[in-house]
């Protein structure tokens, strides 16, 4: 249990900038999630904390003590990777007792910790097996068993899911989250994936071309995104995003789409806009629903259009169309029958649409 | 008949063909051996032996009373000292050498890592008996002719190339995270890789290790030039003991080239699978 901070830390590889003077705190027992297209630095920033990268430039903390020197023995932290890196020559077993071995830790004290490890995780009975003789799944149980039998301060894990198949995926993304209750430990935890940075974070750090975009908890980062960059990650389906220019027209600000759409800027951002402005405007596809099947919004603006695709979910119906000639994808919660084809009145509410500078890439 | 069992039948007549090539000389001293000089000589050749001996054998090993003619008693338990002591102590020397060179090559980025593992390979495409001069002349300015020492830095030089193309291909495939996982483990970098990448490339060690042997053992150019005496001599170069200025005693020579052949063939047997695994799974390399 230790928090970790980050000040100004870079990297460089040859002349290329992978991370940025990034700056983080990461408190104690936090479930902290770093999210971001591949390139991003996320992967080296993780690799900083473990010790397996050189810090360029800054200082990493963990605890009270700046490991910057360190070598990742000298860390305590457990890792996870990708590809679980089980030592084939050894078993289950050995493989959870190696780190207690090499530290010199009495026979009887590490089989009562590989047997604890063991039990949180359901893997008794596979421990006399090569890592060979396990399934994928099982795999990923013994990597995290081998990370908790340390006891260390904090762990470190490297995308540990995108080896798995979908449903498996879910499975133990559920896993890790209740391990966590379990083990009470810092968790620091890479993945390019946003639903399971939602899912799994307490906060989540948004990384883009090895700077921070954005830092908060996943209901923030979806509620307010800082960027259009962070707009766009986070949520799935992804958020429609339209270019436009500010005008003004009769004392009211309103936005020109490339096509020649005119929509009001909504009332709350009236002030903050110029006219002539680049802006891109954002909205969720549940904030655009077909008015036949939803109840028009207090400040919302009409839009008729053909119906592209039509993908019907059970719970939700994701419908395809056209916004002028940019498609974009609408959200229903009733289980109403759609067709492609079909000419729909669809209402956007205004009062969910985000402005984005185009210039800066910030919110407005 | 189909045509595919037509193909199969020819394929396996050239197999067999090929084989009969390759193994005759080696039945035939095999057999030469084991028969007396005039069954050797005998023109036209006696293919199938009429009566066999061991008695080229007990004159190898315990020095055999039998006086005929060129049968001067060679010292084949000295040279058999010698090769097995310049084999193995070279043997370990060009692998320890070699898998550190080779993990070397495998793991860490230097300046230059592309130009020098070329030029280690380029030392394998020099032809060694083209160095025997020199190296002669190295040596005798230094007194190291016909000492086990000056044949095993020949031998070592020798192997240690070939030990680190082979084993620089098996760590590659061991993956990087395996010893950065045993570094945050609480691994030093040599324990890292003494606990995990060693193990997992014993094959490959194996193979290396077996091919620096089975090289050492059998070379025979260079060593005819430092070796002088029973000091350093080794079995090849104790071949030429049997021959003399007008005869060549050719049972005696063929009795020591199967002993020559018996351990090697020991050798390769033991260790087929990690040889086979070793040069197809490590030896080429992503």
């Amino acid at each position: 249990m230790a928090k970790v901070t980050l000040e100004k830390v870079s990297k460089f590889y040859g002349n290329v900038e992978a991370v940025k003077k990034i700056d983080l705190e990461i408190t104690d027992n936090e479930f902290l999630v770093l999210v971001g297209p591949s390139g991003c630095g996320k992967s080296s920033t993780l690799r900083m904390i473990a010790g397996l990268e050189e810090i360029d430039e800054g200082k990493i903390i963990i605890g009270e003590k700046t490991v910057n020197e360190l070598e990742p023995r000298e860390r305590n932290v457990s890792m996870v990777f990708q590809n679980y890196a089980l030592y084939p020559h050894m078993t289950v077993e050995e493989n959870l007792g190696f780190s207690l071995k090499i530290a010199g830790m009495q026979k009887n004290d590490i089989d009562k910790r590989v047997a604890e490890a063991a039990g949180i995780l359901d893997i008794d009975e596979f421990l006399q097996r090569k890592p060979a003789q396990l399934s994928g799944g099982q795999r990923q149980r013994v990597a995290m068993g081998r990370a908790i039998v340390r006891r260390p301060d904090v762990f470190l894990f490297d995308e540990p899911l995108s080896n798995l198949d979908a449903k498996l995926r879910n499975q133990m993304r559920t896993e890790i989250k209740r391990l966590h209750q379990k083990v009470k430990t810092t968790i620091v935890y890479v993945t390019h994936d946003q639903v399971e940075a939602m899912t799994l974070a307490d906060r989540i750090v948004i990384m883009k071309d090895g700077i921070i975009e954005q830092i908060g908890t996943p209901l923030e980062l979806f509620e307010t995104p800082a960027t259009k960059f962070v707009a766009t990650f986070i949520g799935s389906p992804s958020m429609n995003m339209i270019s436009s220019t500010i005008k003004k027209d009769q004392e009211k600000y309103i936005m020109i789409t490339e096509d020649g759409l005119n929509i009001p800027v909504p009332k709350s951002k009236q002030d903050v806009v110029k006219e002539g402005q680049k802006i891109s405007f954002g909205f969720r596809a549940e904030d655009i629903v077909p008015l036949k099947f939803g109840n028009k919004p207090s400040q919302s603006w009409g839009h008729k259009s053909k119906v592209n695709l039509s993908e019907p979910l059970g719970t939700e119906t994701l419908i395809f169309t056209n916004f002028g000639k940019i498609e974009i994808v609408s959200r229903m919660f009733t289980p109403e029958l759609v067709r492609a084809g079909d000419e729909l009145d669809f209402a956007l509410n205004l009062e969910r649409t985000y402005l984005f500078d185009d210039e800066t890439g910030k919110a407005l | 008949m189909t045509k595919k069992q037509i193909n199969n039948i020819l394929i396996w007549i050239s197999a067999i063909l090929l084989i009969v090539l390759i193994m005759t000389p080696g039945l035939w001293v095999v057999i030469t051996a084991f028969r007396p000089q005039v069954d050797i000589m005998a023109k036209p050749a006696v293919w199938i032996p009429r009566n066999l001996s061991f008695n080229q054998f007990e004159t190898m090993l315990f020095g055999g009373s039998e006086g005929s003619m060129g049968r001067s008693k060679v010292p084949v338990l000295s040279y058999l000292r010698n090769s097995l002591i310049i084999s193995l102590v070279s043997t370990f020397i060009a692998v320890l050498i070699g898998t550190l060179g080779g993990y070397a090559f495998a793991r860490h980025n230097f300046k230059g890592k592309n130009t020098y593992f070329f030029l280690v390979m380029l030392t394998r495409a020099i032809p060694g008996i083209s160095l025997s001069l020199p190296i002669f002349i190295l040596f005798s300015k230094i007194g190291i002719i016909d000492t086990h020492l000056g044949i095993i830095i020949v031998f070592v030089a020798l192997n240690v190339p070939f030990t680190i193309w082979l084993t620089d291909g098996f760590f590659r495939q061991i993956p990087r995270a395996m010893s950065e996982v045993a570094m945050t483990d609480g691994c030093t970098r040599l324990q890292a890789f003494w606990h995990i990448e060693l193990p997992l490339s014993k094959s490959g060690i194996a193979s290396a290790g077996i091919f620096a042997f089975l090289i050492s053992w059998n070379e025979f150019a260079i060593v005819s030039n430092l070796a002088r005496s029973t000091d350093s001599k080794t079995l090849t170069v104790g071949l030429m003991d049997f021959t003399s200025q007008f005869t060549i005693n050719w049972p005696g020579m063929c009795a020591l080239a199967v002993f020559i052949i018996i351990p090697a063939l020991i050798l390769t047997f033991m260790v087929q699978k990690h040889l086979v695994s070793g040069l197809t799974f490590g030896g080429v390399k992503g």
